[in-house]
């Protein structure tokens, strides 16, 4: 029979069951449906345009780490002497974490928002807001933590991982893809046009440019220096780079929970975005 | 199934929906008929459970949607008048997915995509991407979809519109036989045809208030005669007509194109225009339908938004 | 001839008024690009390399680096005018084909297109040398030669990217391929930034084959003096001209074909 309406249907149980629990009228816990949606859609789209994302950080550090490299010789860290190219590679590495999440918490986003209707399919079912929102940012996340663990296998094969602790540079760039998905998905919700996300685009080239990606921040004024040191891209090179070379102090502290702050804040904000414009 | 009372929503300064009461029982197929504005599709959404009324009581399944939405929403289906099919995935993957939304399990769904691709006439397109499909199809997609996690109240926001007749009649076919399986229909429209042949019992809405309940056929008793006579004589000439005819028939109604006379007589009463020389460029004799009661109701016909 | 030049320039006309709504991000970009990448990579990294290795070429290395940028700039500029309004005319808004049923030709659209273009880069190209100007990194001398062959530069190379946008029957990510697979490489690795003599042999025909190497070591022999021979300088003007050159005729007849047929 297609339909039964005497005994209580197979969703209905699931829905009761999880009414019981605290959070139940925003969270079924569920995050993992739209993730697989994701991945079904994956197999649809152009693959083309998720591999090339792998390419970008790698042509900056060849570009940069050894022709510019060469110009340039070492650089120190920490007072130890590094080559050019180990020096980028970490920041590279995160920023590629950003870009990749940010690529699908923004544009895909928008696009499945505004255009596909997802997410107002979606929340026509018994799933909750916090689902979607985990679930999408989850999988941003999953895009920024790829190209971060194939650009590390790059930059590990090119000689430029000094110790195994730089491995740890991994869960840190999976941390910073949370993190920036989460902030991306609820800023685009406040988008009305491409044409908006494209100035989003355009403030992320003065934080690739100046967040100690390319020479490290001691050459500005001090003034400057702490306006930069609160941006999130300058926390998350920070981050990387004393993974790769081995510092562990309470900076690294500060930079671990200034992204755990930014991924909660974003996820909640964005679970509420999706209240105010599907479930008015 | 769901009752409302003086249910009401209300944009800033516009109320789209003002003050409705009505309530549908367990099996039935319900109806809301009126023109585009009339505040169906808001009336939709809030019985979907994805809109917060502002004022009012609604209750669906003896649950407020303002505070148990996700375990209402598990229990409806949903057909929005715009079709959103995951356009980047397959027809099945469609079905699966919708169904991992609820949280049903791959053994659950996989024979139940099989019986709703029946169901649909889509078997033969399984693995077909969405924007392979005609528009009937993708109809037939959506409503299969919107029975994955088998509702109890299936809501089909004006479910032909831009189909083309024969679609349409494949669609309400398949509307018929899911009434058959027992389960409760919510159907707004602005098509009488189809409101007559779905609907058991119908509200008729207009600038967001109901201005009529019943069933189609007691409607149609209550506020209209048996027969109308439709008679052009030229946009010009149609109101000098009518007003000679005033005494033919019970009642009479000028539009721009046409004149309607309400009557239980429809050939007669012709035969008697014809006899006192105006001679119609064209004429029909008709049953009378709900387009006649919206007319009498609103003084306005359907199509006019 | 003049009615054929009527026609480009109605085309043109429209595009600039369509430029004009997006004045200003065309304007925040124009000048932001500049100011950010010279004072992040030619301030900031240039110290690095000026205190590393004196510099390149004997001069500084924010003067190495700014004909690079410009030209980069010229070219970059060029390829936007010239691929969205072509995808946009063809795939998304047909205008293209609104426009053919007028009594415009399709040859006549392409010129339009490319005239405008050549407007946008003229523009981006003098306000970035103004940056560059303020910077210090070029002479105020230099403006007329700078701009001059930069402009060209980007223009043969939207006329090139005309005839390929043209081509395109489904944007499917062409937009963006383009951008992360030819105009990033070609950005980093045409001796922008470095000189191609110090990259793998194996890498350097990328620079040989980029028209933005061709028009950055025209720009640095022209701004600082970068030695340069005459036949070097004839050859780098020729390649860029054949480019160009081939890039209007494809694209004129591309234009008719696609919108008659």
């Amino acid at each position: 029979m297609i339909t039964s309406t005497v005994a209580v249907s197979a969703a209905a149980a699931i829905a009761e069951r999880r009414a019981r629990r605290p959070g139940a009228s925003i969270f079924a816990g569920r995050a993992h449906a739209p993730i697989m949606r994701n991945a079904y859609a994956l197999r649809t789209t152009n693959a083309l345009t998720f591999l090339t994302g792998f390419v970008e950080p790698v042509i900056f550090l060849v570009a940069f780490g050894y022709g510019v490299g060469g110009l340039i010789g070492s650089v120190e860290v920490n007072g130890v002497e590094v080559s050019y190219a180990a020096f980028i590679a970490p920041a590279l590495l995160a920023s590629s974490a950003m870009s990749g999440a940010l690529m699908d918490a923004t544009f895909n986003v928008f696009f499945k928002m505004h255009y596909m209707r997802i997410y107002q399919t979606m929340m026509s079912t018994s799933l909750g807001s916090f689902d979607v929102a985990l679930g999408e940012i989850g999988w941003a996340m999953l895009r920024g933590a790829a190209y971060a663990v194939g650009f590390t296998v790059v930059v590990g094969l090119a000689g430029l991982l000094t110790s195994w602790w730089a491995l740890l540079m991994i869960p840190a760039a999976v941390l910073i893809a949370f993190a920036f998905a989460s902030i991306g998905m609820t800023i685009t919700s406040y988008m009305r046009s491409f044409h908006q996300l494209n100035w989003l685009n355009f403030f992320l080239l003065p934080l690739f440019l100046f967040s100690g990606t390319f020479f490290p921040i001691t050459l500005y004024p001090e003034w400057l220096q702490s306006i930069i040191m609160v941006t999130p891209l300058w926390q998350a090179i920070a981050m990387t780079r004393s993974l790769a070379f081995g510092i562990f102090d309470g900076a690294l502290v500060v930079h671990v929970a200034y992204f755990l702050v930014l991924a909660a804040v974003g996820l909640v904000l964005t679970s509420r975005r999706l209240e105010a414009l599907f479930l008015r | 199934m769901i009752r409302a009372q003086g249910l009401t929503k209300r944009y800033d300064d516009f109320v789209a929906v003002d003050g409705i009461d009505f309530a549908v029982e367990r099996g039935e197929s319900f109806g809301i008929l009126g023109p585009n504005g009339a505040g169906k599709s808001t009336t939709m959404r809030m019985l979907g459970a994805t809109l917060q009324r502002t004022s009012g009581d609604l209750m669906i399944l003896g649950r407020d949607p303002a505070h148990e939405g996700p375990t209402i929403r598990a229990h409806l289906g949903v057909v929005p008048q715009q079709d959103n099919l995951d356009t980047e995935l397959t027809v099945t993957e469609n079905l699966y997915t919708y169904g991992r939304y609820f949280g049903l399990p791959k053994s659950y769904l996989m024979p139940r995509i099989d019986e709703l691709l029946a169901f649909a006439q889509l078997e033969d397109k399984r693995s077909a991407k969405v924007d392979a499909l005609s528009g009937g199809m993708k109809r037939r997609l959506t409503i299969a979809r919107g029975l994955v996690n088998e509702p109890s109240i299936l809501l089909l926001d004006e479910p032909t519109t831009g189909l083309d007749p024969q679609a349409r009649h494949v669609l309400w076919d398949r509307l018929f036989r899911l009434k058959e399986t027992g389960v409760t229909l919510v159907i707004t429209t602005h098509y009488m045809d189809e409101a007559e042949q779905l609907c058991e019992r119908l509200v008729v809405m207009d600038g967001g208030r109901i201005v009529a309940e019943g069933a189609p056929a007691a409607l149609i008793r209550e506020h209209s005669t048996r027969e109308v006579v439709e008679v052009r004589f030229g946009s010009d000439r149609n109101a000098e007509v009518a007003a000679q005819l005033g005494d033919i028939g019970e009642r009479l109604e000028v539009l721009p194109d046409r004149i309607l006379i309400y009557t239980d007589a429809g050939e007669a009463d012709l035969q008697r225009i014809v006899a006192r020389g105006f001679m119609p460029v064209t004429s029909l004799v008709r049953r009378a339908s709900l387009e006649d009661v919206f007319l009498r109701l609103t003084g306005r016909t359907l199509a006019d938004e | 001839m003049r009615g054929s030049w009527r026609g480009a320039t109605r085309v043109a006309e429209y595009r600039l008024r369509n430029m004009w709504k997006w004045r200003n991000s065309i304007i925040a970009f124009g000048l932001g690009n500049p100011v950010l990448y010279l004072a992040s990579v030619g301030l900031g990294v240039g110290l690095l390399v000026d205190t590393g290795s004196g510099g390149v070429d004997g001069v500084p290395y924010l003067v190495f680096l700014a004909p690079a940028l410009l030209a980069a700039a010229a070219i970059q500029g060029g390829q936007d005018e010239v691929t969205f309004p072509t995808i946009a005319g063809f795939i998304w808004e047909k205008l293209f084909f609104a426009m053919r049923a007028t009594s415009l030709t399709g040859g006549q659209i392409a010129d339009g297109v490319l005239l405008a273009a050549a407007l946008r880069v003229v523009f981006t190209t003098a306000v970035y040398w103004l940056v560059l100007a303020l910077f210090g990194a070029v002479e105020w001398t230099s403006a007329l030669p700078l701009i001059t062959v930069s402009t060209y530069a980007g223009l043969c190379w939207a006329a090139l990217m005309l005839a390929v946008a043209a081509n395109v029957k489904n944007e499917d990510g062409f937009l963006a391929f383009t951008w992360r697979l030819v105009i990033m490489p070609m950005f980093l690795f045409s001796g922008t930034f470095f000189p191609l003599s110090t990259l793998p042999l194996a890498l350097q025909w990328i620079g040989w084959i980029s028209p933005l190497w061709h028009a950055t070591q025209l720009g640095r022999w022209l701004s600082y003096g970068m030695p340069l021979e005459p036949w070097q300088a004839a050859l780098s003007v020729a390649y860029l001209l054949a480019m160009g050159v081939v890039g209007v005729v494809v694209a004129r007849r591309r234009f008719e074909r696609r919108l008659t047929s």
